[in-house]
């Protein structure tokens, strides 16, 4: 013991040890003070970044990027897919660091938000995409990116509907033609034929069919429709179709409305009766709704005999395996005619885009038909011009994928926009707890949506 | 002379020894630099400027504007802020009441049956995982239709259980859950407090005849309160602030049943860019943290022991 107390290690001399901590402390600094400055400019000038969050449309995308390389010697398209569920918070953590792409796909559920802060350029005063016009597009499309200010913020590059995708098998089992499929009515009140028809595709684990007696509604085996939350607060597959079909809209005007309609007895009418299938056992509870039980899984696996789907998911739908997958027109309403949500995506430049003159380029050929006929050829998504629709309908039908119940509503012009308003997220942050209320707690529309959409146009009256 | 002699001996030995002291102030002063460093740029400067934001209105591309207390008014008229307060506060009764009776079950048992560091570092091992991968391994075995979870009660005669997916269960899972991961590391802490408590004590309590039931309620407790309040004050604490489980598992739903008031704070700054609004509410959680921290400590005399 008392050697170990006398004993001394030999200290290293002083200034050492101060230049040793003070080493470390200039370390730490540098290393805090050291975050990527990103590339060095001559290569910025070379590379276009881009960004878009659907996997499916990636290959699609790479071809017209290198067609595109082609016809620009020197320019370098860099493609980033970011799923879904991160996009968002991804891109908003990159504009404000600084490091944004300098294009990337847009939706219109954003893009207010994103124009409102200043991010975005003005296409119409960048040299290469002034000359994109509303009519070069699908009707509807090209209007949807024109912000409040006049200016466009977006070139049009695809668009989507909303139809069913029913299990063929299960259908004929029932003894549903695709002729009764297509020509389905619906009414808030009963349901009309396209309740009838689900009430008799759901089936319970005794076989006992949803419309006959002795359905027992606690242990269904297969639901008639498939359920969905993703997206619960717009609708856009689930009740926009019914509650568009009586005559109701979203807001007082087309675009930039400035007042909610969810409190009118058309609106509450519909959510009513959708949320109280779940009560019947037509449509899945709210907890069978998980990431790992979306409606392609519940027709895939059988749990579900229709879902209502957008036209992005065709192709996942079509490549189910096991399951013959048939699409069908939404049902006509009590205003007389189907309603089906349709919306556009389109490309967006960054307004501090590091290469703002590759950007206008790219976003240019993007907007073209010479790329939209390349990505019509894909056969994933319905681009936004004619000719590019035309292409991707053909390339559908020759993977045997009849597209009819996507593409008449648009020849039909019985479609409708997506919201645009101000205070999407907000809105958004409001509508999905109050409809995830009815659904899942069972509360009641009417008082709900009441509530809920005296705060949503609270916003608008500040 | 020969009193001179040690006297100059002396100033010079003093003289050294100011040297000395200022030597060391500048070396302490450059071992503590980085972590003042840190302080001073990662805690106190986003604390006062985010007190500062709390009266703006900030949408972090372009400057704040003053608000004065609109954003504070907001906050005490918003039935949602309420709402995620209440539910905040029901996950942390959930989650301590529940995580501090097993850890300390286990620390009393580490103590009084084994000293195995093997054993200890089993119960450690959960503490290991990061929040988010404990979150999403949940997540798929509480699944509802898939789950390793609802396939066990299924096979038991139960019928399946939306453990994230209700408003019944979803608060209570990821309370335990959380407690899964957190319960070894605070069963350590109480028990390193445990083994601070003299071996002799319990000798003389058995000698007494005291089983171990009471000897746990009259030497362990009254002996480990310093340290179990110390715990709860940093468990609380860190409960209170639960993100990661909720942003992986629930997202805030089913209809804001698991909003808790982070999650809450930041749907508002990163999904809403109101960083203004988001900061007052954020503030008030640095207040309402406060306060509990302050009445805890005094209630538990945290900073007294009966060690005497």
């Amino acid at each position: 013991m008392a050697t170990a107390r006398t004993f001394r290690t030999p200290r290293a001399p002083r200034a050492f040890r101060t230049a040793v901590a003070l080493g470390g402390a200039a370390a730490l600094t540098l290393v805090a003070g050291c975050a990527p400055q990103g590339s060095s400019s001559a290569s910025t000038q070379r590379t276009v970044s881009y960004w878009l969050w659907d996997a499916n449309q990636l290959p699609a995308y790479k071809a017209c990027a290198e067609d595109f390389e082609k016809k620009n010697p020197g320019l370098t398209i860099k493609i980033s897919q970011v799923g879904w569920d991160d996009y968002w918070t991804k891109l908003t953590a990159a504009f404000i660091s600084d490091t944004a792409p300098d294009v990337f796909t847009d939706h219109v559920s954003k893009f207010a938000q994103f124009a409102d802060l200043g991010v975005l350029a003005p296409l119409d005063e960048l040299p290469a995409t002034k000359g994109i016009k509303n009519t070069d597009y699908q009707p509807g499309l090209g209007a949807s990116w024109i912000g409040q200010d006049g200016h466009r913020y977006g070139a049009p590059k695809d668009w989507d509907t909303v139809a069913l995708f029913y299990n063929k098998k299960m259908a004929k089992a029932a003894g549903i033609s695709a002729k009764d499929l297509d020509s389905m009515t619906w009414n808030p009140r009963d349901g009309g034929t396209f309740e009838k028809t689900i009430a008799h595709l759901t089936v319970d684990r005794n076989g006992v069919r949803g419309d006959e007696p002795g359905f027992d509604k606690k242990h269904v085996r297969t639901y008639g429709l498939a359920t969905n939350v993703d997206g619960i607060d717009n609708g856009q597959t689930q009740w926009s179709a019914f509650a568009a079909s009586t005559g109701w809209q979203f807001t007082n005007k087309k675009v930039w409305g400035d007042h909610y309609n969810y409190d009118q007895a058309a609106f509450k009418n519909t959510i009513k009766w959708y949320y109280g299938l779940a009560k019947k056992g037509y449509l899945p509870p709210y907890e069978d709704y998980s990431d790992s039980n979306q409606p392609q899984t519940q027709l895939g696996s059988g749990k579900a005999a229709i879902a209502m789907h957008g036209s992005w998911m065709i192709s996942t739908f079509a490549g189910l395996k096991g399951v013959d997958v048939g699409t069908a027109l939404t049902p006509v309403g009590p205003s007389g005619h189907r309603a089906t949500m349709m919306n556009g995506l389109a490309d967006s430049i960054s307004k501090h885009a590091k290469n703002k003159k590759g950007a206008e380029k790219w976003v240019a050929y993007l907007a073209s038909n010479a790329c939209q006929k390349t990505v019509g050829e894909h056969g994933i998504v319905f681009p936004a011009t004619k000719a590019g629709t035309a292409v991707a309908a053909a390339a559908y039908q020759k993977d045997g994928i009849d597209t009819t119940a996507f593409t008449k509503p648009v020849a039909d012009r019985t479609t409708f926009p997506f919201p645009i308003t101000n205070y999407a997220a907000d809105i958004q942050a409001l509508m999905a707890p109050a409809l995830e209320d009815i659904y899942a707690n069972g509360a009641s529309a009417s008082e709900v949506l009441d509530r809920t959409n005296k705060q949503i146009n609270f916003l608008f009256d500040q | 002379m020969a009193i001179a002699s040690p006297h100059r001996a002396g100033a010079h030995r003093q003289g050294a020894h100011r040297q000395d002291a200022r030597g060391d102030g500048l070396l302490a002063a450059a071992f503590i630099a980085p972590a003042l460093f840190g302080f001073l740029v990662f805690l106190l400067w986003p604390t006062l400027r985010g007190i500062y934001l709390s009266f703006t209105r900030f949408n972090l591309l372009t400057p704040p504007e003053w608000v004065g207390l609109d954003n504070y008014v907001r906050m005490v008229n918003d039935p949602i802020f309420w709402d995620s307060l209440r539910v905040t506060v029901v996950y942390v009764v959930m989650n301590i009441g529940v995580q501090t009776v097993v850890a300390l079950l286990i620390a009393v048992l580490m103590q009084r049956l084994t000293q195995s560091a093997f054993v200890r570092g089993i119960v450690l091992t959960p503490y290991l995982v990061s929040n988010v991968v404990t979150g999403i391994v949940f997540l798929w075995m509480l699944d509802t239709q898939l789950g390793i979870g609802n396939q066990i009660l299924g096979a038991l005669g139960f019928g399946h259980i939306a453990f994230f997916g209700s408003k019944t269960w979803a608060i209570p899972t990821i309370a335990l859950v959380n407690v899964w991961r957190h319960v070894g590391y605070t069963a350590l802490l109480l028990f390193a407090g445990l083994q601070a408590i003299p071996k002799d004590m319990y000798e003389a309590g058995r000698i007494d005849g005291a089983g171990e039931w009471r000897m746990f309620w009259r030497i362990s407790m009254p002996l480990l309160r310093p340290i179990l309040a110390l715990v709860l004050i940093m468990t609380v604490i860190g409960s209170f602030q639960v993100f990661d489980t909720v942003a992986v598992t629930t997202a805030g739903g089913p209809a804001n049943a698991t909003n808790v008031l982070q999650y809450y704070i930041y749907g508002a700054a990163f999904g809403r860019f109101q960083f203004g609004y988001a900061s007052a509410m954020s503030v008030a959680l640095l207040i309402v943290l406060s306060v509990i921290t302050i009445v805890q400590y005094r209630l538990t005399k945290a900073g007294q022991t009966d060690l005497g």
